[in-house]
């Protein structure tokens, strides 16, 4: 039994990078909504828990501080936290997913979120949104992938809220079903990419906003090896990426591989079982200071046709217990409660 | 490979829709991926307002007419160019409400303009026939056509468009580059060389009789008065004039002249008051009524000349509007105003150009039946006239302020010069 640890995730004062994860207790290729899963290939569930753990212990010893999310029986995708949420300093951008099998994670991802410092809003009805799985930022351009999981009019509203400037990116192969999966930020200018899994549109859009770009071939793409986790300099990716490590160690990060072959069995590696909470390295606004402490939170589904603002009320801080009902854990948090003037 | 096609602006009955994109659309090439996306499937496409963000994060704006051969080939291209944002503009039917009153419209009813106009029902756009400013838009589900139709003509039942949801207006667009007028910026010139205008005038009056236009004239009797009765004769002869509307007045002076040589009782050909010459107006209106009527009395030769003489013998449809000031009035003279306007209407079909000469109740009049396609010259020694036909909606007005006799006689003139110029290339 995985045991999850948690704690309240602080604005960021000094470089942790901070991540959010939820162990694989109810994991399990359970339902097929991408070409990877098949439930005639099921996962070895001793196997999975061996390597999300392999994972994690990778991600601390590179620096990471590790929250976990509760998992939930009947929720086996919530491992992938990285759909969750698209982070923006403390504004968390909560999921709209595209299929009801992993619809029903959004209260659990909000929930987290919003009893963790965060301040979260909903895109409004009839769009997609699969969150930091579709939503990367290199320098200050939010790049967002579309039409098979997210569609594009999530992104000209993700650029309204955020005030950034977006660059959709229409995903053309159904095995790269997400932006995370073919594209990922190193740092500012700097990102690798699986070239055929966008247009030509795509792909000359990202040759023109991104100063270099490191092609991954199609066998290591198969490997999810753009799937990475970019923790300053080190990079961490499935195994079976040798061609792409080297050439990141020729850019000078240092490539760190664990084997994750049972969650690509459900289209998921390194950076799907993760959701980077203070920003990713390559984000321009996390550089220039990263989480704002506090202010106000966006109310979710306030958003209508008359307004595209969603709603803001204020809240305060507050400490309270919460008892976590799935893992049988008391945790210890700071959370935020609805003030009412 | 990428390809930035040339668009094409395709006229004929084929359907469009008015799609707007959002966001950073250069940067990410989503506005190329788009139009490429329309002519790839055979469409084509009309940018019609683009505003690009000025700073790095501000996003652009591209509202973008989408042509394609018809409705399926449409909705094909809608479809996909949705996927990348694109998004119609209009996605609702107007709304359609039964009168309930004969001669009226139901409250709330779309008032419309006199540019070319088109309702949405069941996702389709539906061109509204008969477009005229001041109407309402009569659906008839039967033959799934739309027209307008005058408060006056409605009959209960008849399904009206109501609000302005599923309605859209399309401006009629002024040529561009070395066009006819292009010297004439100022609608109504007072100060702009006469000449170079009526040698424009003459050469749209050739072009349209060339083209199979028809061409509608308008009048009032100064055109008798001062004795240029017989330049508008040439201009019917040469058949250059196909529908000619004017009321009682003209008509009668007009054969006041053929039959007495006078209009209002003055010569006009040396001048000077007729003994009696004010009675002559009502003397050859009671003639022709005696006859039966203008065609009748050509037919049985007692009117043999004038303005309304060429009509006859020409073929010209005309209308003649009656007033409570008339005289007599001449029996073809419709004196109520309704029927005169429908008989307007009937007449105002096909026509493609339109000259209206001294006369300023007329010209309204034609000016509100007319759409806003048909390019009206107005020529008056007032320059009022052309002001308000313009203050009044018909904005595709062109005004001549000179005085009418001039006026005809270089026109005639300019007519006469340009077909001698055509015939001399021919037999070259």
């Amino acid at each position: 039994m995985i045991t999850p640890q948690a704690g309240p995730v602080q604005p960021t004062t000094e470089n942790t990078p901070q991540i959010l994860m939820c162990p694989p207790n109810h994991y399990g290729i359970e339902y097929e909504i991408n070409p990877w899963m098949c439930r005639q290939r099921p996962c070895d569930h001793t196997a999975a828990v061996t390597q999300w753990r392999a994972l994690r212990q990778l991600l601390e010893a590179a620096g990471a501080k590790i929250f976990c999310m509760p998992p939930v029986l009947g929720m086996p995708d919530l491992i992938f936290t990285a759909n969750a949420a698209l982070i923006y300093q403390d504004l968390a951008v909560i999921a709209r997913f595209r299929y009801p099998q992993r619809q029903v994670e959004v209260p659990q991802d909000e929930h987290w979120l919003a009893t963790h410092g965060f301040r979260t809003c909903h895109l409004p009805p009839g769009m997609f949104f699969e969150g930091a799985g579709d939503a990367l930022f290199c320098g200050d351009t939010l790049f967002a992938g579309y039409r098979i999981r997210s569609d594009i009019r999530s992104h000209l509203n993700l650029g309204t809220l955020l005030g950034c400037r977006v660059i959709p990116l229409e995903l053309v192969q159904p095995h790269f079903y997400h932006l995370d999966t073919c594209f990922c930020p190193l740092e500012p200018g700097l990102a690798i990419y699986y070239p055929p899994a966008f247009d030509e549109y795509g792909q000359r859009a990202l040759a023109e906003s991104i100063a270099e770009l490191i092609p991954v071939d199609s066998d290591e793409a198969q490997n999810f090896a753009c799937n990475a986790v970019v923790l300053g300099r080190t990079v961490i990716t499935n195994s079976g990426c040798p061609n792409l490590h080297d050439q990141l160690r020729r850019h000078g990060f240092e490539p760190r591989e664990t084997p994750l072959g049972e969650f690509v069995k459900a289209g998921g590696s390194a950076k799907c079982l993760t959701l980077r909470l203070d920003g990713e390295d390559a984000a321009a606004w996390r550089r220039a200071g990263g989480r704002g402490k506090k202010g106000h939170v966006v109310v979710s589904g306030g958003s209508s046709a008359a307004s595209p603002h969603p709603t803001v009320l204020t809240f305060r801080y507050r400490k309270r217990n919460h008892v976590g009902q799935d893992s049988n854990l008391v945790y210890n948090e700071e959370s935020l409660t609805p003030f009412v003037p | 490979m990428i390809h930035h096609a040339q668009h094409s602006i395709t006229e004929g009955n084929e359907c469009f829709e008015e799609v707007e994109i959002r966001g950073h659309i250069i940067d990410s090439l989503i506005l190329p991926k788009v139009l490429d996306c329309i002519s790839a499937n055979g469409g084509s496409f009309r940018i019609k307002q683009i505003a690009i963000g000025q700073a790095r994060n501000d996003p652009s704006y591209a509202l973008v007419e989408v042509r394609a051969g018809d409705a399926a080939a449409l909705d094909v291209i809608l479809g996909q160019i949705a996927d990348h944002g694109a998004v119609p503009t209009t996605v609702n039917d107007c709304s359609l409400e039964p009168a309930d009153i004969a001669g009226t419209f139901p409250e709330g009813f779309y008032s419309t303009t006199n540019q070319p106009t088109e309702i949405r029902l069941e996702r389709k756009w539906i061109p509204v026939a008969a477009q005229e400013m001041d109407c309402g838009v009569v659906y008839d589900a039967a033959s799934g056509t739309a027209r307008c139709v005058p408060m006056n003509e409605i009959v209960p039942g008849d399904r009206v468009v109501v609000g302005h949801v599923g309605v859209r207006v399309h401006p009629e667009e002024r040529p561009h580059g070395s066009q006819a007028f292009e010297f004439m910026n100022s609608n109504v010139s007072t100060e702009k060389p006469k000449n170079v205008a009526i040698r424009e005038i003459s050469h749209d009056l050739a072009r349209n009789r060339a083209a199979g236009g028809r061409t509608l004239f308008v009048g009032g009797p100064a055109i008798v008065h001062t004795g240029s009765g017989e330049s508008l004769c040439q201009l019917i002869r040469g058949g250059y004039i196909d529908v000619l509307f004017a009321g009682n007045a003209m008509a009668a002076h007009d054969i006041e002249q053929a039959l007495f040589g006078t209009s209002l009782g003055v010569y006009l050909d040396r001048g000077g008051l007729a003994e009696a010459g004010h009675e002559h107006h009502l003397r050859a209106i009671n003639r022709i009524r005696r006859c039966g009527g203008i065609r009748a009395a050509v037919e049985k030769g007692i009117l043999t000349a004038g303005i309304m003489y060429e009509c006859v013998r020409q073929g010209v449809d005309c209308v003649l509007c009656g007033s409570i000031r008339d005289d007599g009035p001449l029996p073809e003279v419709v004196t109520d105003v309704l029927e005169a306007q429908h008989a307007m209407r009937e007449k105002i079909r096909g026509v493609s150009f339109c000259l209206m000469v001294a006369t300023t109740l007329h010209s309204i009049a034609v000016g509100n039946l007319l759409p806003s396609g048909v390019k009206v010259v107005c020529v008056d020694i007032n320059p009022s006239t052309a002001i308000k036909l313009s203050d009044r909606g018909t904005f595709q007005t062109v005004g001549l302020v000179t005085d009418v006799e001039p006026f005809l006689r270089v026109l005639v003139a300019e007519l006469s010069a340009l077909e001698a110029t055509t015939t001399e290339k021919v037999q070259s």
